[in-house]
């Protein structure tokens, strides 16, 4: 019974969650982008579906909507593409490393996607079961390090690639996601002080009356600045800056690798607007309103009322992303180093003081 | 962990058996670092094929550069020498081909100051309207490509729409978007079609439109201005020394301007201004570009509403085709289309320099008669190619990613530059 528990916990953190809103994501890109940029965008496959079967007409007729909205296209063309493409391996590289970053920058999101919890508490089989695969005390911890263990795939994917635009990008990529990380440590201590605990769990439960954004907003712009950062896209692309590196970090990948490496990127957008949800927004929490039971029916709701604010902070970033130009290496550095860091400093003591004076907790 | 052979990755690739001076060198300091030769281009995304940068790269920061042009070399100058004066005209469309109305009309008035001759006013009105309709796309073409290089892929295709709606307005007059071929010498290949005026004044309206989103969403944000801004920067003594012309001499406040300094095809009698920069930087170079859509947008709009009625080519059956009906119904209008189609033009024996206000600079077209129907020789002053003389003095102690929107402020078009 534990067993099956938790497996169906696996199942729904890393295939309803985790790879839905990298689908998502990578849907909102491609659709959302042509619709800031006034283009049609991916329209076609599939949106011609004709069939004389009756019973295969809703099928069609299903099928030509999706195609229409450019579902298919994203989901299904290009993951066969990416299947089908050459898995080209330039020469003279470590095999074995190159075919090994790739996992290694994509594996740590989706573990960290164990501690997140999606849903209040339910009472199913006659016990209390939380919708959070790993109950881990110090639930922020663990984020924040397999955030930084992803760093390791992207240095390695640089290297193995034998090329210098790759070498750029890894070098890039790992000084802005080892500099970002320490505002972003900052400010998570910042958070983990507010609410005096760890367990993201209770990091909810204390938002029930007033969300964390209401008293805490300069933490929450830092850390969904370092965040924009740490996923390396929006106007903190240089990793990959496509006019410059050409791909940057993974120039010298190709078919499924580089769309794990896709897969990756979207998946720690879902990863940190689910982040910033439940450290700032609530969590499943509805204001003025409170679950008045442990029924599974009211874990679902909390479930969805997740989802819908983590599908409009994922929305955010990907709109901010096509709105904004890149920074410099240089300016990037400057903002992360003598804007960000010493403002999350300052934000700390600031909140240290507030907790000292009784002002807070 | 076997690391990759050091070997392979110091290999330095050279292109089709270009070598180049930049080599990789050992820094003066304990540890042993040497800096990175890196190539960009000609296959590289931002260089499209027409450029290679071989860049000396300390960290990120260039030591020096070597700047190679010519991949796109088809002998422009030679090919003219082999057709008549009227045939040179599907050459020069592509030479800058963002903007082709520009050469066509700089081909025509250095024949014509061969011929001597004088184009009807209507004509030259016209000229100038499709002259500066074609500076608007190129202007809007560079800065999108700017844009879209550092990263602001949305303005990128806002400009885009802009230029599409003028790209328009060029198919209804020339019936081509790209290579026009609109130019004749003497005239030109059409009059303007019903309702242009209309249209134009709608296209307008709608561009300028656009450019105030384009304003709002770059000229005016922060990052773009501090990635533009210092950067590549060219005083005007600098920007004289390597005679640079066009938005690149008056962005570092160098005051040319062809159409004011030898105004051709009655640009004398129009009101515009010469938008001038301060400092030489990219910055100033994206904001010249940027007004002088707008002086661009005013002249067309001076030019359409004052357009006189009459002719559009000289009344000369020696240097244009006579119309079909007089082809067809009189013996003197065959003979004359006969002799025009089998030997052409023919100018008498002489030289002649004529530049125009392209959308890059300078655009000036030389051309020697033997007297013959076909230019003994023809030179094209190539504002891209001159421009690119100044690359490498832009690029040192500049940043790996201030390369490409310096090349794009450069705005080198490779069919020009190469010829």
């Amino acid at each position: 019974m534990e067993l099956m528990i938790l497996v169906a916990k696996v199942i729904v953190a890393l295939f309803l969650v985790a790879l839905h809103l990298a689908a998502f994501c990578t849907w909102v890109e491609r659709k959302g982008s042509a619709l800031i940029q006034d283009r049609i965008g991916a329209n076609r496959s599939a949106a011609y579906v004709q069939t004389d079967n009756l019973l295969l007409k809703p099928v069609a007729f299903f099928l030509r909507i999706m195609g229409g909205l450019g579902v298919i296209n994203t989901l299904v063309n290009d993951a066969v593409k990416a299947i089908l493409k050459e898995d080209f391996v330039p020469a003279g590289v470590p095999k074995f490393v190159h075919a090994l970053a790739p996992f290694l920058a994509v594996f740590p999101i989706f573990l960290a996607y164990a501690v997140v919890p999606m849903a209040p508490d339910f009472e199913a089989f006659g016990q209390v079961i939380r919708l959070q695969v790993a109950s881990l005390d110090a639930g922020v911890l663990f984020l924040f390090a397999m955030g930084s263990v992803s760093v390791y795939g992207v240095a390695m994917a640089g290297w193995s690639g034998n090329n210098k635009f790759s070498l750029l990008g890894a070098l890039r990529a790992s000084a802005q996601m080892i500099s970002y990380e320490l505002a972003m440590g900052i400010s998570l201590v910042t958070v983990i002080l507010v609410y005096g605990t760890l367990d993201l769990y209770e990091m909810v439960n204390a938002q029930g009356k007033l969300w964390g954004i209401c008293y805490q907003p300069l933490t929450f712009l830092i850390l969904f600045t370092v965040g924009m950062a740490e996923t390396k896209r929006g106007p903190f692309d240089l990793p990959e800056s496509e006019s410059e590196l050409v791909a940057g970090y993974f120039t010298e990948y190709s078919g499924m690798k580089f769309l794990v490496f896709w897969l990756g990127e979207f998946a720690e957008i879902g990863l940190f607007a689910l982040l910033l949800t439940i450290l700032f927004f609530g969590g499943w929490n509805i204001p003025f309103f409170t679950y008045p039971s442990n029924h599974w029916i009211w874990a679902i709701v909390g479930f969805h009322v997740l989802l819908l604010k983590v599908v409009f902070f994922c929305v955010l970033q990907i709109v901010i992303r096509w709105t904004l130009p890149r920074f410099r290496y240089d300016q990037l550095m400057d903002l992360g180093w003598k804007i960000l860091l010493p403002l999350s400093m300052l934000n700390l003591v600031f909140y240290a003081a507030l907790k000292l004076s009784g002002g807070i907790g | 962990m076997k690391a990759p052979d050091p070997e392979l990755l110091n290999v330095d690739y050279g292109v089709g058996g270009v070598t180049t001076h930049v080599r990789s060198r050992k820094l003066g300091d304990d540890l042993h670092s040497e800096t990175m030769v890196l190539n960009l281009g000609p296959a590289h995304p931002a260089t499209h094929g027409t450029v290679r940068i071989v860049a000396e790269l300390s960290g990120e920061k260039i030591l020096d550069a070597d700047v190679e042009v010519g991949y796109l070399h088809r002998g422009f100058e030679k090919m003219c020498e082999t057709v008549d004066y009227n045939q040179v005209m599907p050459y020069a469309d592509r030479l800058n081909y963002v903007s082709p109305i520009i050469n066509n009309v700089g081909w025509c008035l250095t024949v014509e100051k061969l011929l001597g001759v004088e184009v009807p006013k209507r004509c030259q009105y016209i000229r100038v309207i499709m002259s500066e309709i074609s500076r608007i796309t190129d202007h809007l073409t560079c800065l999108g490509a700017s844009a879209m290089e550092l990263g602001a892929f949305t303005v990128m295709l806002y400009m885009i729409e802009a230029r599409e709606l003028l790209w328009e307005l060029v198919e209804d007059v020339t019936g081509a978007r790209l290579t026009i071929s609109y130019g004749r010498v003497g005239g030109l290949k059409y009059d303007l079609p019903n309702g242009f005026a209309a249209k134009l004044d709608a296209a307008l309206k709608q561009t300028r439109k656009i450019l105030v989103d384009c304003d709002r969403l770059l000229t005016r944000n922060r990052i773009f201005i501090e990635r533009m801004c210092d950067v590549a920067t060219i005083t005007a003594e600098q920007a004289a020394d390597f005679s640079l012309t066009g938005p690149i001499a008056r962005a570092s406040g160098l005051n040319y301007d062809v159409r004011k300094a030898f105004p051709y095809s009655s640009y004398d009698e129009f009101d515009f201004e010469v938008p001038l920069g301060s400092k030489g930087d990219n910055y100033d170079r994206f904001l010249v570009r940027f007004y002088e859509i707008e002086q661009s947008m005013r002249i067309c709009e001076q030019a359409i509403s004052r357009l006189p009625d009459g002719p559009i080519a000289v009344d000369d059956p020696h240097i244009v085709l006579v119309p079909k009906d007089q082809v067809y119904g009189s013996i003197d209008g065959m003979i004359n289309h006969f002799e025009m189609v089998m030997y052409g033009v023919k100018p008498p024996k002489g030289e002649a320099y004529i530049p125009v206000e392209g959308g890059t600079g300078e655009l000036g077209f030389y051309t020697i008669s033997d007297g013959s129907g076909y230019p003994y020789k023809v030179h094209v002053r190539a504002p891209s190619f001159i421009h690119m003389g100044v690359m490498r003095q832009m690029l040192l102690g500049a940043a790996v990613a201030d390369v490409v929107p310096t090349f794009g402020m450069i705005n080198m078009i490779g069919g020009e530059c190469d010829r």
